[in-house]
This record gives C-alpha cells, sequence and structure tokens, in this order.
C-alpha cells in the first residue's frame, strides 16, 4: 500500500469548456474532487498526500484568473480554519510548500494560520504546493543551507581562540542528504505515486528531487472527474510496479 | 485501461455519485461508508502485498503467498477460524484481481505489438509522415540491468537515426551507460552545438550515411550529485568571499550578485544553473524522454533538464519495437504545452 501520494492536479480548465461553465466553477470542482480524494486516500491508509495548487510559472496566467484562484483558495483556507470542511474529522496535519511571499497578503496569512493551528495532529499529511517550483525548491535548499554553514563557521570562529578566520576548513562538501534535510519535504518519505491527471505526460517541474522512485502515472480523466475507482486502479498499476521500484531502491541504497 | 475500472468496481460504480454532485462541502455518508467497507476489505489485500515477491509466475502457484505471511505459531494457534477463512478470501480475492489485471495488460500488450508491427511496415497512413521539428533533443531512459545489453542499445541508436533525430541523451542511475561509451568518445568535441558541451566529455558525434547524430551519455552521478556538487560550489565560493570580506574593509567591489547588502546568501535558480554549467552537469532540456524498463519513473534524470520534458514509458528494452518508437514520436507531435499559462 503506498504510503505517499502526489497529485498534479490538471484539467480544471479543460472540464470548464467541455461542460461550458465558468473556468471559476472548474476549479471549485477541483476542490470538490480534491477533498473527496483525500477521504478515499485516508480510508485507504495512505498517510501523506501531496497536490500541486500552484505553479510559480502559473503567475503568468491572466490576472483575473489568477486573482479567482486566490481568492478560491483564501475562501477554502478560511472554511478549514473554521472548521466547517469536511476533511477538519481525520485530524489532519496541513503544510503548505513553497515561496509563500509571492501569495497576496491575506492567503498567505490565512495558510500560516493553517498550518500552525494543525501542526500538532497526528492524521493524515497534507501538503499543498502553492506556489512551487521543484527548482526554486532546490535553490532555496542551497541557500538556507549556505545560511547553516556561514552560521556553524561564524560560530567556529568565534570559539576559537586566534582572530584569523577558519577559511571552511572544518566543513565538509555537500552531500545529498544535507539537502534533502532543507527542502520542504524533510520528513516526508518520497512519493511513490505521482498521478497527473488528463493524460498530460510532464512532470512541470514538480517534485523532480524528490520522485527518483516514483511510479508516474497519467490517467486520462481530467482532475475534477478523478474518483475512487481511478484511484484504487492507480494503487493495483503501483502493486504490479511495486518489485521493481523496490529492487531499485535497494540497489541505490547499497552503492551509497 | 477504463474498461478494466468498471470490473473491479462493478459493485460499486452505481453507487458513485456523478463528480457534479460532489460539489457540496459535505461528503454523502454513503460515500464514506463505502470508504469505510472498502478500507476494510483493500487495506488488508494491499498490505499483505509488502511481503509478497509478485513475479508473474507467482500468481499461478498462488496461496503459498499468504502462507508465506503467515504469524508465528504461538499466535498462529490464537487465531480463531472465521478469521484465518476470511484473511484466506481476502487473500485469494486479492491475486484474482492482480490474475486479471495481468490477463487484461496481456492482452493488450499483443494488440500494441499488432499495431507496432503494421506500422513498421507502413501500412497505418497516419503514421508514414513523421514531423520531427519540434523534437530537438531526445532523452533515453534504461534500467542499469538492461543497459548492459550493448545489441539492444545499438539497435536503438540506429533505429533513432534513421528517424532522423539530432540528439540523444542516454541516461541509466549506475553509470553502465557511461562506462561502456566512453571508450569511444575521445576527442570528439568537433561538432559541439552549443557551448553547454564544452566541459562535458560525455559527448560523441555518431558520423554514419551522412546523418549526424550526437549521443550524450549521463548517469545518477549527474543527477542529485550533480546539484550537490553546484551547490558546494556556490557555497565555497560565498563562503570564502566571506571571509575575505572579514579580513579586510568591506569594500563595494567584494558583494557578490548572490549576496545582498545584509551580506545574506540568496541563491536563484539561475545561479544553481550557472553552477552546475560549470562543473559540467548542465546540457540541453530535452523535449521528450522515452523510459525503457518495466515501471515508468526517471530514475534519477538531472532535474535541472527534466522540468518541462514529456515522459513516455515504452515498456522493457528486450521488447522494444520500432513501431512504438514512432507511435511516441507521434504521440509527440500532437502535444501542447503552455508552461504554466
Amino acid at each position: 500500500m503506498p504510503k505517499h501520494i502526489a497529485f498534479i492536479m490538471d484539467g480544471n480548465r479543460r472540464y470548464a469548456k467541455s461542460r461550458s461553465i465558468k473556468q471559476g466553477t472548474g476549479h471549485s470542482v477541483g476542490f470538490a474532487a480534491l477533498m473527496a480524494s483525500l477521504i478515499y486516500c485516508y480510508e485507504m491508509g495512505v498517510k501523506y498526500i501531496t497536490v500541486y495548487a500552484f505553479s510559480i510559472d502559473n503567475f503568468k496566467r491572466d490576472p483575473s484568473e489568477v486573482k479567482t484562484l486566490m481568492e478560491l483558495m483564501e475562501e477554502k483556507i478560511n472554511e478549514l480554519l473554521e472548521n466547517k470542511n469536511v476533511i477538519n474529522k481525520v485530524n489532519c496535519k496541513i503544510n503548505f510548500w513553497g515561496i509563500l511571499d509571492m501569495l497576496p497578503e491575506p492567503v498567505r496569512l490565512a495558510a500560516q494560520k493553517l498550518m500552525a493551528s494543525t501542526a500538532e495532529n497526528t492524521g493524515l499529511v497534507f501538503s499543498v504546493c502553492m506556489p512551487y517550483n521543484s527548482t526554486s525548491e532546490i535553490a532555496n535548499a542551497v541557500t538556507e543551507l549556505c545560511k547553516e554553514r556561514r552560521d556553524m563557521m561564524q560560530g567556529q570562529q568565534a570559539s576559537g581562540r586566534n582572530g584569523r578566520p577558519a577559511n571552511g576548513g572544518a566543513c565538509s562538501d555537500i552531500s545529498v542528504s544535507d539537502l534533502d534535510r532543507h527542502m520542504y519535504t524533510a520528513g516526508c518519505p518520497d512519493p511513490d505515486i505521482v498521478i497527473r491527471t488528463s493524460g498530460e505526460t510532464r512532470l512541470s517541474n514538480f517534485l523532480l528531487w524528490q520522485t527518483t522512485f516514483s511510479h508516474l502515472q497519467n490517467p486520462d480523466p481530467l482532475w475534477p472527474e478523478f474518483s475512487w475507482r481511478h484511484l484504487v486502479w492507480a494503487i493495483l498499476q503501483y502493486q504490479r510496479a511495486y518489485p521493481y521500484i523496490e529492487q531499485n531502491k535497494d540497489l541505490a541504497k547499497k552503492q551509497l | 485501461f477504463h474498461f478494466p475500472c468498471a470490473i473491479l468496481a462493478s459493485n460499486a460504480y452505481y453507487l458513485i455519485p456523478h463528480p457534479e454532485i460532489i460539489n457540496s462541502v459535505e461528503l454523502p455518508k454513503f460515500v464514506l461508508c463505502l470508504g469505510r467497507w472498502m478500507h476494510n476489505v483493500l487495506f488488508f489485500l494491499l498490505s499483505t502485498s509488502r511481503n509478497f515477491s509478485l513475479h508473474r509466475e507467482a500468481f499461478v502457484v498462488n496461496e503459498t503467498p499468504v502462507f508465506m505471511n503467515k504469524p508465528p505459531p504461538h499466535v498462529f494457534k490464537l487465531m480463531s477460524l472465521p478469521s484465518m477463512i476470511i484473511k484466506l478470501t481476502l487473500g485469494l480475492l486479492w491475486c484474482i484481481i492482480h490474475l486479471a489485471i495481468s490477463l487484461l495488460s496481456l492482452c493488450s500488450h499483443l494488440i500494441f505489438n499488432l499495431e507496432c508491427s503494421l506500422i513498421s511496415s507502413g501500412l497505418l497512413w497516419k503514421y508514414r509522415n513523421l514531423q520531427l521539428g519540434r523534437l530537438k533533443y531526445l532523452a533515453i531512459v534504461v534500467d542499469s540491468r538492461e543497459a548492459k545489453n550493448t545489441v539492444k542499445i545499438n539497435q536503438l541508436l540506429y533505429w533513432l537515426k534513421t528517424l532522423g533525430v539530432k540528439y540523444v541523451c542516454l541516461y541509466d542511475i549506475d553509470g553502465v551507460l557511461k562506462k561502456l561509451f566512453a571508450p569511444g568518445m575521445n576527442g570528439s568535441r568537433d561538432n559541439n552545438p552549443g557551448d553547454y558541451l564544452d566541459a562535458s566529455a560525455n559527448i560523441k558525434a555518431l558520423d554514419c550515411c551522412q546523418k549526424q547524430m550526437t549521443i550524450e551519455c549521463i548517469s545518477g552521478s549527474d543527477g542529485k550529485e550533480g546539484i550537490a556538487k553546484a551547490a558546494n560550489l556556490l557555497c565555497s565560493s560565498y563562503l570564502n568571499g566571506d571571509s575575505y570580506t572579514q579580513e579586510n574593509v568591506k569594500s563595494e567591489e567584494n558583494v557578490k550578485s548572490e549576496e545582498n547588502v545584509e551580506n545574506e546568501p540568496v541563491f536563484t535558480e539561475t545561479d544553481m544553473a550557472s553552477a552546475l554549467k560549470s562543473i559540467g552537469c548542465a546540457g540541453p532540456e530535452p523535449d521528450l524522454l522515452l523510459v525503457y524498463g518495466p515501471a515508468r519513473c526517471h530514475l534519477g534524470f538531472p532535474t535541472w533538464r527534466l522540468r518541462y520534458t514529456e515522459i513516455m514509458h515504452m515498456g522493457p528494452l528486450k521488447s522494444m519495437k520500432y513501431g512504438a518508437i514512432v507511435k511516441a514520436f507521434h504521440n509527440y507531435s500532437k502535444k501542447h504545452q503552455n508552461y504554466g499559462k
């Protein structure tokens, strides 16, 4: 049974177009589908769920659409804060990953409040990536790591008797595990499955660092049409690929 | 594969509400009950899969996997008969489900093979004129154990050359391909299509029949470890610069582009990209990535090159088909990217 499933929620606008409804409503239906999928996953025992809600590239969209999306997010986050949403019953810990400073002020504050209020929950871990880019996550991790090293060095210099700086002699080279610690996903296992709906085959800069051994799936239904049977099918497909993936993971661990 | 879904969920299919009904905040209670029922059935079924070795032959051998998972003897005696029967039944049900899926995938595989042979013989008209204009860079990910099969790799490269691909990047996580192709890659840097190839020693120009194809071989060490090396470069140049400014009076010339006025490091994606270039891990971003292996995984392909690449799964290398590549190229030519817009 997979522990961590990641969703790229693609196809809301195409869904709205095909049903001749407004784009904003397409996104709302997409949100409802998200809540439903969360509950199904929780019932099946999947502990970690990550979704790609908004990409840094999406800011290039039409400003009115971006505004609608931000308002929708603010509305839904406030619903969660006021305990009116169905997922409040599942004792969910909610994370927001991404460069939160790029969000408008009310959305950012609401998101931070929600993260703080659910930080102690021990049930499902639900991570929303917005606004997120895998490459900027890595750049951010490098920055954090550099700051950490600098602080370490300054600490060493302060405690040393001589006045000359240590010139980084005590610091070892940066390793992959150092960077892992500073990613937004530190503490979460790597995704077992990455599902991108609407049949598109690319990852669009989502969790590229963490998906080395993830089973990538791209079912044809659009995101608002993604339902329970698609999820079960996805898990069954993952189970068929599981021996191969585990073999590769073991080989990679042996080489380290 | 949508039609098999209906078989699985046939009992509950008519109970699943139409997506538009789910548009309310409160999920209907019957969906939650259904979820709980499925949790009880599936959770046990699917969680026992961890201890199985799931090769196809095992399905035929069937019930022994259930017994492989049995608890220690003293606990076994305490288990009541009804719960044992339930567990056996559930285990059997799970095996049957996976057997059914295997049969279906076998059927679709046969149909696919038929289609590939038709494409190869040129009978399907829509695959006749391949438009490869948009496909400038192609990448192939191969499972490391299959990568040792040089005959197949060479055949694949030959097919790609005849199709007119100009640049191929071969990747496998363990570096098997790099070792296989490296002996032939000495000093073939005359045909570099761009600056990014200068620092890389992995390029080989395959010149045959007036069709030239550049091949690049990369491995897992160019992926995550390459990023770690680039990070190391950025970090050490920042830290050394910092310690330098501490020795002397801080002057304007010492402030680098990645530092702001308060001397805080801020590394952007562009900084990382240029660091990767200077250590030789940069390269062109492939437009299409073909994965040859039992499962569709990118196995650690370098992050900075995988951002907007279309990933297509081709199956195991030993059963590769020319028609499958043609079909993949055809599907690629129909794709449309918004790049976030």
